[in-house]
């Protein structure tokens, strides 16, 4: 197992190192410098775009620019170009923000999406099943800021209540419990649109996996034993049914950067997402190659994650794993 | 997937002892046909692929609607409205004298707009698929079959999917935002970012299905009576390992509308003139209490297509899916 785990680490290491070198080199040969984004400004003087470019290291061969990002990446040094200010500060903060939305939405994909996957393969062909199936795909298939627009355009409609942002502007003196409530509201509706589309896939897999194992020979002898239909379902099938979602787990980590662009955009909410969305705008070399390791070690770790789980959950692995070590 | 042995009989099913007794896709058309909601899904796309050629068609070389007329005392009318006969001049009214879909900010022929847009979506779909399938295919197919062979110290498998593994890392929506904002804005840039930023599914699953297909009889006769390599790829091999692929090219599709009308929204989607679905929604979100249709039309006609594309890449998993066979 710990042969097994250090090949794992060793491995992942070497692939983080070509993913940041790839990311590099993607951004950096790219056309759009950084020091061009405001061509237009008057003040801009040749010599301050020169030094401009001095300061960044945009003169030096890639390979030195790769050296010196990776040496600020790691003592923390790392300055953004818009406003000089510490990158990794900057998406601890940001990352502060996108934290609860993350959670929040993660939560309610795995805890809604395995009872409504479960009942549809249950009720396969009924009434139920048909309308989760065809409400799945719709949620699927649906642009994300069409959705996200419908669903402010009723909420704010029916309830009038103000959905965008962090939280209402000018509560700051309010009292701890509305200004808590305030906080929540704010995070209902965006959570509930980022995790639809999850909710919608998840649940459908789930209903694919439990159809699979329903027809497996432990499920009839449990039947034929005498279980009542609950045993049979939640101890026998479901179990079985569990393995491949222990792997998911760890794939939803890199989620967090990735799939939030559009939502927090949306939303107002100055989170992860945005942060990459605006450093995009601004040509911000720094904030943007930043993100993207991070979101490869998120990746990365994840997967790890999902492999040990495997190991520990699975015994056929394991037993496989300490005859190989 | 057994060699395909000529039809007894044409009508089908009255054999059912002797299994063989239709073609591969013959019987996965009769599964296909059992799932309802995947045969009208079919028949949607069929109607999308005539609108959009038409689309091309009729505005680009026979100019019945023209989408880039600018009728500025026109705008903003809502559908089935008529057009007026003082306002505007007479060559720039409209086909038949209405507006179906109504008109936008500059009093553009929303219908005109939206059929142009068929087509352009349908073929940054396409295109972006068509690309990450050739790439996937190419690369799981090399590392099937040619995966032992040592390329220097590792083999071309553990290169090439290492390879995968590296683009894996990153996160899709964030990398191809980045590559297109940084890239000068073009249609093109945008199929083939999307194109190659999704092959890894594509180039798993044909790694999977040739691993296990190189082991089967028929792979194995033909290797055995001196059949070149590329004579058992292209002729055994990939016909066997489509299946799959042509379910994620389905879905992929849709995925890949999806993703463009996402990148209109952040404003890095296809520029003007060129009119695409997600590039209308895009703009038209902002006059949803002023002129809806221009918000809803778009977003509902991109939900139907990319639904249509999901039910009947769902539908093909089924019908393809060997579990499925012969009942």
């Amino acid at each position: 197992m710990r042969a097994f785990i250090l090949r794992n680490v060793l491995q992942r290491l070497l692939l983080l190192f070509i993913v940041s070198i790839l990311a590099h080199s993607v951004i950096h040969l790219a056309p759009g410098e950084p020091s061009a984004v405001d061509p237009s400004n008057p003040r801009m003087k040749p010599e301050d775009i020169a030094k401009i470019r001095a300061a960044f290291h945009l003169d030096d061969p890639l390979y030195v620019q790769y050296v010196y990002w990776m040496r600020d990446l790691m003592s923390g040094e790392l300055k953004s170009f818009k406003d000089s200010q510490p990158v990794l500060e900057k998406i601890w903060r940001r990352f502060l923000n996108s934290l609860p939305l993350f959670l929040c939405a993660t939560l309610l994909v795995w805890t809604l999406a395995f009872p409504i996957g479960i009942q549809a393969a249950i009720r396969r062909g009924a009434v139920y099943d048909r309308t989760t199936t065809v409400v799945a795909y719709t949620l699927i298939s649906v642009p994300g800021f069409f959705l996200a627009y419908l669903v402010i355009l009723w909420v704010v409609n029916t309830f009038g209540v103000p959905v965008i942002g962090l939280k209402t502007f000018g509560m700051e003196h309010a009292d701890a419990l509305f200004r808590t409530m305030d906080r929540i509201w704010h995070l209902v509706i965006p959570s509930l649109i980022f995790a639809s589309g999850g909710v919608a896939v998840l649940s459908r897999y789930i209903r694919s996996q439990m159809l699979e194992v329903i027809g497996h020979d432990y499920v009839r002898t449990a039947r034929a034993k005498g279980a009542t239909e609950d045993t049979v379902i939640y101890r026998h099938a479901l179990r079985n049914a569990l393995l491949p979602f222990v792997t998911m787990f760890g794939l939803l980590l890199p989620g967090l950067i990735g799939g939030s662009v559009i939502i927090e955009q949306i939303f107002a909410w100055p989170g992860l997402g945005r942060l990459g969305y605006e450093a995009i705008l601004a040509r911000d070399f720094p904030v943007i190659l930043t993100l993207n390791f991070i979101a490869a070690v998120l990746t990365l770790a994840g997967t790890f994650l999902s492999d040990i789980l495997y190991a520990v959950v699975d015994p056929r692995i394991r037993t496989g794993l300490q005859g190989d070590a | 997937m057994a060699p395909r042995t000529p039809r007894a009989h044409s009508g089908s099913g009255r054999d059912e002892a002797l299994p063989p007794s239709e073609t591969l896709w013959r019987e996965s058309l009769r599964l296909f046909k059992r799932d309802r909601l995947a045969v009208l899904g079919a028949w949607v796309l069929a109607l999308l692929l005539v609108t959009a050629l038409l689309g091309k068609t009729l505005t680009e070389w026979v100019i019945v609607f023209d989408p880039s007329v600018v009728r500025l005392p026109e705008k903003f009318l809502p559908p089935l409205s008529p057009a007026s006969n003082v306002d505007i001049h007479p060559d720039d009214r409209p086909f038949g004298g209405i507006y179906v879909l109504g008109t936008d900010e500059l009093g553009r022929d929303v219908f005109a707009r939206m059929l142009q847009g068929a087509f352009v979506s349908l073929s940054i779909g396409f295109i972006a698929v068509g690309i990450s399938l050739v790439i996937g295919i190419v690369l799981g197919g090399l590392s099937g079959f040619y995966g032992n062979v040592k390329f220097g110290v590792i083999t071309v498998d553990t290169l090439i999917m290492r390879l995968t593994d590296v683009m894996l890392c990153f996160p899709t929506f964030f990398l191809i935002l980045t590559v297109v904002a940084l890239l000068p804005p073009s249609i093109y840039n945008i199929m083939v970012v999307i194109g190659l930023t999704g092959w890894m599914g594509t180039a798993r699953f044909v790694r999977a299905e040739f691993l296990a297909l190189r082991k089967l009889d028929f792979v194995v006769a033909a290797t055995s009576i001196g059949a070149p390599d590329r004579r058992v790829i292209f002729s055994h091999m990939v016909p066997n390992a489509m299946a799959p692929v042509l379910v994620s090219a389905t879905i992929g599709v849709a995925t890949a509308i999806l993703t463009e009308s996402g990148l209109s929204f952040l404003g890095f989607g296809v520029q003007p003139p060129y009119a695409t679905w997600g590039n209308i929604l895009a703009d038209g979100k902002g006059f949803i209490f002023d002129a809806p249709w221009l918000f809803f039309i778009p977003g509902f006609a991109i939900l139907i297509v990319v639904l249509a594309f999901n039910v009947v890449g769902e539908g093909l998993r089924e019908a393809l899916n060997p579990k499925l066979r012969t009942r």
